[in-house]
């Protein structure tokens, strides 16, 4: 390398009016109202007249150029070649004439893209890298939500849930695919394996202590080599101590489990922002379709939408019929792991006679 | 559910061309369980990567991509690694992979994906996008790496998935020059995300995608190259609704809201109580206030007790056509969420319960206030500690101090429950709080 290196431009995050659909520019601040004709169909009226229709479209989140030529050529073809993504990999395709949606729509179906995810529905899942990129992965991501996606397919392209219906995954316990209403997330259930041949070459092992929520972690000689030790009694497998400490090896083929949490909310509507909270534990990784974990999920959705009120999200259902009822009516198991003895725990027990009959 | 029978299979997601255009010379491997995410009606990866690994340019990275992919389901464990890989002036926004699954020989079992890098670049706020733009930024990742690029990762990137380290440093040459750059990886400010907010959003209270390049591209020095004690992430939804998730998976995040009255269109409430009943209102409008702010009069007309609104969005979500935010927008920050380890979550705290995002020396003020907030967590939190669990460690009056903001009662549910405390200096705190009060009374 005899070049002199270039220089990084560092521009940071682009200006967005550069990519952005006209009329979103020019009624920029001013939109009055709007309203969704159809599941998957937005419809934003500005204070100026002008009207724009969103076409929401489910994608597989990884793109190749295949998928965006097939989308762009589509995009080209029937709307006016501006596209935006939502946080949860819904590619949204806007047109500022009516008689525009009905044709986008059947070509975007035609390529075999459903369109969904708008209002109470089950939009896309929010998801990880998974065994595709991730390096410390209990579990895949795009695959779980494939399958899962497979099986709710119906509930994306229909508006039939109480309220919207934001399902998360995650392939490791740190949870990078955030609180959801229902949210699929790995659960260890063994203490790390240790290859303390290695441990002394790869790990900064101050550091590795230090990540330990339950200061399990102490440095040791082990066969002659300075090392870690794990004082298992008090390890709750939660794997932080895995990314800076490979040798420490969390994600085992039979003991990395997955676990369903519900209620969580990011929304400010009604109540206050909530934390999801644990109802199933225990349940196989089980690749290519994860059957057991698909079950849960499909069965606690069938009760909250049989159950829950117009415009409550699961965890607003939950707070408002209980958590006994919760479990009656899902017919999961309620265990001793159901019960927090995290910090703060004592404000999650009932120290009322507040009890439903 | 989706159409079985494509009109055009050529055009469609589940095309593969057959096996006599593949143009990659690495034979497929052998992949039973991916094979079963090719059927059903949701859009699949795995022929997405099936397609990509027939490709000329890089096709065999993929073939060896999915068998790896393949072995992962079969053992149900990962086998990347991270590493050390950057471009030249900056410390992060890649994410180094290379592979660990070694045969019997010591060698790379599938060597034509052992290096799989990721870049991470940041979008323009709200994910814009021209179809130019999108096929244009997929050429220019054709050439250079796998061509699999993910819409949008979890932190707001846009993850260009897959390619070695020299063509790392090429492909970022390339759309640097085309006005994009790297996001954030490591320790550092990482890459914003802002909803669509003022593009097209009603509701929104704010100039979102201002919010969100003033901050973000003020830090891209402690972007760029990582010397924090841990992430730190800026969000910015335009309401309440927060459809960014900023509480939670910020440390710092701007909210718009408003302070004057909720705007009523009477005749509109009037037709929406026709169009759906008194019943429907009363069940999913009236009774659903948290603060029971809202009252149907007997010609359904509205009343709102605007001193009592907590801002929480519902009776507007519901009614898109009669109630609308106030006149007088500013924004509420929070600061301090964050996902589990190492304490558990905790959701970010109010510390500007409103602030006016107008003029310059507003956004000056922000600016500032997200500079000592940086600076702060900078010089104070552990190691690997987030700005949430610093202040969990510290004490929120210790965190406002450092950054030098005034206690304020919408920033806690309630005060203390434990006398566990020392008061020595009630009467010189008391007299404070009664100054800012003569103050602001002018």
């Amino acid at each position: 390398m005899a070049d002199t290196p270039r220089h990084p431009i560092e521009s940071g995050a682009p200006d967005a009016f550069q990519y952005m659909h006209p009329v979103f520019i020019k009624n920029f601040g001013n939109w009055a109202y709007h309203d969704r004709p159809r599941p998957g169909v937005l419809h934003h009226v500005a204070k100026s007249g002008d009207e724009v229709w969103t076409v929401r479209v489910g994608t597989q989140r990884q793109l190749g150029p295949y998928e965006i030529n097939l989308l762009c050529d589509i995009i080209d073809k029937y709307a006016d070649g501006y596209v935006r993504f939502t946080i949860r990999s819904n590619m949204e395709i806007m047109v500022t004439e009516e008689s525009k949606v009905e044709p986008l729509i059947k070509a975007i179906e035609e390529a075999g893209y459903p369109i969904g995810g708008t209002g109470p529905s089950v939009t896309m899942i929010s998801h990880t890298q998974g065994w595709l990129h991730c390096d410390i992965p209990g579990t895949d991501a795009s695959g779980v939500v494939k399958a899962l996606m497979d099986e709710l397919y119906e509930e994306f392209t229909n508006e039939r849930m109480p309220n919207r219906v934001h399902i998360t995954t995650s392939c490791c316990q740190i949870n990078c695919g955030g609180q959801g209403d229902v949210a699929i997330n790995v659960q260890h259930t063994k203490p790390p394996k240790i290859n303390h041949d290695l441990v002394a070459n790869v790990c900064e092992r101050p550091s590795v202590v230090a990540r330990c929520p339950v200061a399990a972690i102490r440095p040791a000689m082990v066969n002659g080599k300075p090392s870690l030790e794990v004082d298992e009694k008090k390890c709750i497998c939660c794997g932080a101590c895995f990314p800076p400490c490979p040798p420490m090896q969390i994600n085992d083929a039979e003991f990395t489990k997955l676990s369903v949490w519900v209620g969580g909310k990011h929304s400010n509507a009604r109540s206050k922002p909530m934390f999801h909270k644990l109802v199933a534990a225990g349940i196989p990784n089980n690749p290519p379709r994860w059957p057991e974990a698909a079950e849960i999920v499909k069965k606690i959705l069938r009760v909250y939408q049989e159950d829950a009120k117009d415009w409550e999200r699961v965890g607003d259902w939950v707070e408002r019929i209980g958590w006994p009822r919760f479990f009656e009516l899902t017919e999961l198991p309620f265990t001793k792991y159901h019960i927090d003895d995290w910090r703060g725990s004592r404000r999650t027990l009932n120290a009322s006679t507040h009890i439903r009959f | 559910m989706a159409e079985n029978k494509p009109k055009d299979p050529k055009r469609h997601a589940t095309y593969l061309p057959p096996l006599e255009e593949k143009e990659s010379s690495k034979p497929f491997h052998s992949t039973p369980m991916l094979d079963q995410l090719e059927s059903g009606p949701w859009p699949s990866f795995v022929t997405g990567l099936k397609r990509l690994a027939m490709r000329k340019e890089h096709g065999d990275m993929v073939v060896d991509l999915l068998g790896q992919l393949e072995h992962s389901y079969n053992t149900r464990l990962g086998y990347w690694k991270g590493g050390t890989v950057s471009v030249f002036g900056y410390g992060g926004g890649i994410i180094p992979r290379f592979t660990e699954l070694m045969g019997a020989d010591g060698k790379p079992m599938f060597p034509e994906s052992r290096e799989f890098h990721t870049l991470r670049v940041q979008p323009a706020p709200g994910n814009h996008y021209t179809t130019d733009m999108l096929r244009q930024l997929s050429n220019s990742w054709n050439k250079y790496g796998s061509g699999l690029i993910a819409f949008h990762g979890q932190t707001g990137n846009i993850m260009f998935i897959g390619t070695t380290t020299d063509n790392t440093q090429h492909f970022f040459d390339e759309i640097n020059e085309y006005g994009w750059d790297l996001g954030g990886a490591g320790p550092c400010v990482r890459t914003g995300m802002s909803c669509i907010g003022s593009a097209r959003c009603e509701q929104s209270c704010a100039n979102e995608p201002k919010i969100h390049r003033v901050l973000v591209n003020n830090f891209l020095d402690d972007m760029h190259r990582p010397a924090l004690p841990y992430k730190f992430k800026f969000k910015v939804s335009g309401c309440p609704n927060d459809c960014m998730n900023s509480i939670h998976r910020s440390d710092f995040a701007v909210i718009g809201t408003w302070r004057d009255d909720m705007k009523v269109d009477q005749n509109e409430v009037k037709s929406f109580v026709k169009a759906k009943g008194r019943k429907y209102v009363v069940d999913n409008v009236i009774s659903r206030c948290p603060t029971n702010a809202l009252s149907l009069n007997d010609d359904d007309s509205l009343d709102v007790d605007n001193r009592n609104c907590v801002r929480c969005m519902h009776c507007i979500n519901v009614m898109t056509k009669a109630l609308k935010p106030g006149d007088d927008k500013g924004v509420t920050v929070l600061i301090g969420g964050k996902r589990t380890l190492k304490i558990g979550d905790t959701m970010g705290t109010v510390i500007v319960p409103f602030m006016k995002l107008e003029s310059d020396e507003d956004y000056d003020q922000l600016r500032e206030m997200a500079e000592n907030t940086i600076d702060f967590f900078a010089e104070n939190a552990l190691e690997h500690e987030r700005t949430g669990e610093m202040i969990e460690r510290i004490g929120l009056v210790n965190f406002l101090e450092g950054i030098g903001i005034e206690v304020d009662p919408n920033m806690i549910n309630h005060p203390r429950e434990s006398s566990y405390v020392r008061m020595d200096d009630w009467d010189v705190e008391a007299e404070k709080w009664k100054q800012r009060k003569a103050e602001a009374a002018g």
